[in-house]
């Protein structure tokens, strides 16, 4: 009797994953599309996911949050010839590994992606932020400072007062790593923003950079993730943190945090998506990334977290905050009040660079 | 275990000799005839096959553990052994080049011959499809910087060279790092399947083009020190563990049962929370606007401008990984001083010792057991702490194993943090030898 229950259940249950089987390979496209979890992944999902699943309703977007892995992940599916990403969200540094070891495709953006509605070419709507030919930029991201409205004596108004101890009093938070710290360093040194990896180039620049450091090193509350320093401010441990963007704005608006923004020589990154080699179903994710990379979805993506849209025609029309109903634009580090002063870290350079100076970085740190 | 089993079963063996000797007298007395059990059945051989049958028992007992320590903790350890000594990555997409550059003296100060270059185009034309080449690149670049946009640059460009060359010219214009000869040493130094590279790195040394081994310049140097600190600040928190564990462990031996159970779980409570939990309640306290900061600041012992910073430096990786380790010193010596009768100190001290004499004289050497358990535990487990450093330790609290983390993470530089972790387990090892030899391991009591 029993027997013949669990003979039952065997047979039911594969009859329906058959029957599922056939249903998901006669209706279903189903495609992986990786991210960076949280409120980002929402913000995508919000933002164009759910509309482009609304217009075809054949394909379903299932969102895996390990991008953050991403580059060591991708590279184990490649060897083993098994590629299950259709898309993916990276940085754009990993993207320039990633293409350079022709792990994902090469695009010609003009003939791919959709001009800009008054018919500017992608490629002139996307401007400086195209580093790669196989990255197709989502958002500009800001590594910015913040500070303790009720902290500080003075509010910090440029990147120098961040090492100035006499005007600023009191513990701050860096990254860290070199990269942004090096050229902010130099920057409030004096060097003009052109010549800063000029000057970096040479050992001498180094040590001017370290040098300036030195000044703070003290005074200076290391941090490794992004959700530290708003943390930090909180906690009132440090009175001014270098941060995201994104971040800070949740800890400002959302949480009603004593903070304030200082954007002076806010160093942009770019995050966007990138097509592997091999990827499956490829003719609905490129449908899927076109979509997504409009002026109009880009700007839509902007309501729910305050990273700048990659494309200029998308920038007019960044509305209002999908819950707390603030203007989101003063909020974006592309703003033009905002981004007054802003600094795109150079790719090329630290790639060659970044082992030898993260040594030097940490045998500085250490001692 | 297995050694324990064995050693109860010779010493069961030698008490049924002894009961057979003295329950069949004659023919023990006579050595000529061999002992054999009742069916006639030498007795040597009776017992041996009994003990063999015992130890197949034992054996296949232990099976499942064994192999499962053999698929998750052996062959990593052994995977990770291999990968911070392999290097194959320049002979396997450089094959040419290698060959060619055998012939070419990297001590000349000249840049090698035609062939070499010749070889080059042709390995980066083969590795260009897959793009594969760069990860040459990438693993020169720990040793020279500038090797990353080198390859980058040269596996987009040689393959469209003209054929025929001569190449020593074409593949200098486009990139005059290709002129140098330090690139070539590099590519030589690098070119065997299996390196040193990533222990002398892992030390803080560099191989010269010659083949001397030298200490890095000083702006380069960390791990050297690292690992002292990492040893240090282990020791220290072993210390400091024994200093407040020992106290705790007396009053839980010695008061009535009733009592010393109550306590022993208020020992057991912290460590069935998460750690980091734990750590995380520790920066609260701890911090500038934390509760002890408040506190001193509320009674005026320091001013609200002078608060003191007892987190995100060596402070704080001391506090907290003392509090979290202390259980690991408490039990052992708990179970320790649980054995040592209590008439012992009667005994002394109604031998006219003084309490103090009694106990350093009679009872702390009883716990040397507990004392030698208790530290190696928490020494062996502080010098490979990861999560607390990370968080609490800042700048002057970081260990070793920070770094082997973000070389596996982050720089994804796993062949050094192979090194790096290999080292570390060496350290392991010699310390447990040495504390073989200084205590002896037997001495360890463990419960």
């Amino acid at each position: 009797m029993k027997k013949s229950i669990i003979k039952q259940t065997l047979i039911t249950a594969s009859a329906v994953c058959f029957a599922a089987g056939t249903f998901a390979v006669a209706q279903a496209q189903e495609l992986v599309v990786v991210s960076w979890g949280g409120a980002y992944s929402k913000s995508q999902q919000l933002a164009y996911h759910e509309p482009f699943m609304a217009e075809n309703p054949g394909i379903t977007i299932i969102n895996d949050d390990s991008a953050s892995e991403g580059v060591a992940k991708l590279r184990a599916q490649a060897e083993v010839g098994n590629v299950t990403w259709s898309l993916l969200d990276a940085i754009a540094a990993d993207a320039i590994t990633l293409c350079d070891e022709g792990l994902i495709e090469e695009f010609d953006f003009n003939t791919v992606f959709s001009p800009a509605p008054d018919g500017t070419p992608a490629t002139e709507d996307f401007g400086d932020l195209i580093v790669s030919p196989c990255h197709i930029p989502n958002i500009v991201y800001s590594t910015t400072w913040g500070y303790r409205t009720d902290l500080v004596k003075t509010a910090p108004t440029q990147i120098a007062d961040a090492f100035d101890l006499a005007k600023i009093p009191g513990k701050r938070s860096l990254e860290q790593k070199p990269i942004n710290n090096l050229e902010w360093a130099l920057l409030a040194d004096g060097v003009a923003a052109d010549d800063i990896y000029d000057v970096l180039d040479t050992p001498e620049g180094v040590a001017r950079a370290f040098a300036v450091l030195d000044t703070i090193k003290e005074e200076t509350v290391w941090w490794t993730r992004g959700a530290q320093p708003p943390q930090l401010l909180a906690d009132g441990e440090v009175v001014m943190a270098s941060g995201y963007n994104g971040r800070l704005f949740s800890a400002i608006e959302e949480e009603g945090q004593p903070i304030a923004m200082m954007w002076d020589w806010q160093v942009f990154d770019i995050d966007g998506w990138v097509l592997p080699v091999g990827a499956p179903h490829r003719e609905e994710t490129l449908a899927l990334l076109r979509f997504a990379t409009d002026t109009q979805r880009l700007a839509d993506q902007a309501k729910y977290i305050s990273y700048g849209p990659a494309r200029m025609s998308s920038a007019p029309l960044v509305g209002k905050h999908a819950v707390l109903g603030i203007d989101m634009a003063p909020h974006m580090p592309t703003d033009p009040n905002n981004a007054k002063t802003t600094l795109l870290f150079n790719f090329e350079w630290w790639a060659d660079n970044q082992d030898d100076l993260n040594e030097q970085f940490n045998s500085w740190l250490a001692q | 275990m297995q050694g324990a089993v064995l050693r109860h079963l010779a010493f069961e063996s030698r008490k049924l000799f002894h009961q057979t000797q003295t329950s069949m007298p004659d023919t023990a007395i006579d050595s000529a005839q061999p002992i054999t059990t009742a069916d006639g059945i030498p007795l040597k051989r009776a017992l041996a096959r009994a003990l063999r049958r015992d130890k197949m028992k034992s054996l296949a007992l232990v099976s499942p553990l064994f192999i499962f320590i053999a698929l998750t903790f052996l062959m990593p350890i052994g995977d990770m052994l291999w990968r911070g000594i392999e290097d194959p990555i320049v002979s396997s997409f450089l094959p040419r080049t290698v060959a060619e550059l055998k012939e070419w003296d990297e001590l000349s100060g000249e840049l090698p011959q035609e062939s070499v270059y010749a070889a080059l185009v042709a390995d980066v034309k083969e590795g260009a499809d897959t793009k594969l080449i760069t990860r040459v690149g990438k693993r020169l670049n720990y040793e020279l910087p500038g090797m990353n946009s080198l390859f980058r640059k040269s596996q987009r460009r040689i393959p469209r060279l003209e054929e025929g060359g001569p190449y020593k010219d074409a593949v200098i214009k486009l990139d005059k790092k290709w002129a140098n000869v330090e690139t070539w040493q590099i590519i030589k130094t690098f070119s065997p399947t299996l390196t040193a590279g990533y222990f002398w790195a892992a030390l803080d040394l560099q191989v010269t083009p010659a083949g001397d081994v030298e200490l890095l310049p000083d702006k380069n140097r960390i791990y050297l020190n690292l690992f002292w600190r990492t040893l240090l600040l282990s020791g220290f928190i072993t210390l400091m563990t024994l200093i407040l564990g020992y106290p705790i462990a007396y009053l839980l031996a010695t008061l009535p049962l009733k009592t010393s159970n109550v306590l022993l779980m208020l020992v057991l409570l912290p460590f069935w929370t998460s750690l980091l939990v734990r750590t995380t309640s520790w920066i609260a306290l701890l911090q500038r606007q934390g509760v002890i900061n408040d506190f001193l600041v509320w009674i005026n012992l320091i001013d609200d401008e002078n608060r003191l910073s007892m987190i995100h430096n060596a402070t704080g990786t001391v506090v907290a990984m003392t509090h979290i380790l202390l259980p690991f010193m408490i039990l052992p010596l708990y179970s320790v001083m649980k054995t040592i009768p209590k008439s012992y100190m009667r005994a002394a001290v109604s031998l006219g010792a003084h309490p103090f004499r009694a106990f350093f004289k009679v009872y702390a050497p009883n716990t040397v057991p507990g004392i030698g358990a208790g530290g190696i535990l928490v020494f062996i487990i502080s010098i490979g702490y990861y999560i607390t450093p990370a968080l609490v330790g800042g700048r002057s609290g970081t260990f070793i194993s920070n770094f082997i983390a973000y070389h596996v993470s982050v720089s994804l530089n796993w062949g050094l943090a192979a090194a790096l972790g290999i080292i570390l387990l060496g350290l392991v090892l010699v310390l447990y030898i040495l504390y073989d030899r200084i205590v002896g391991i037997d001495n360890m009591k463990l419960g």
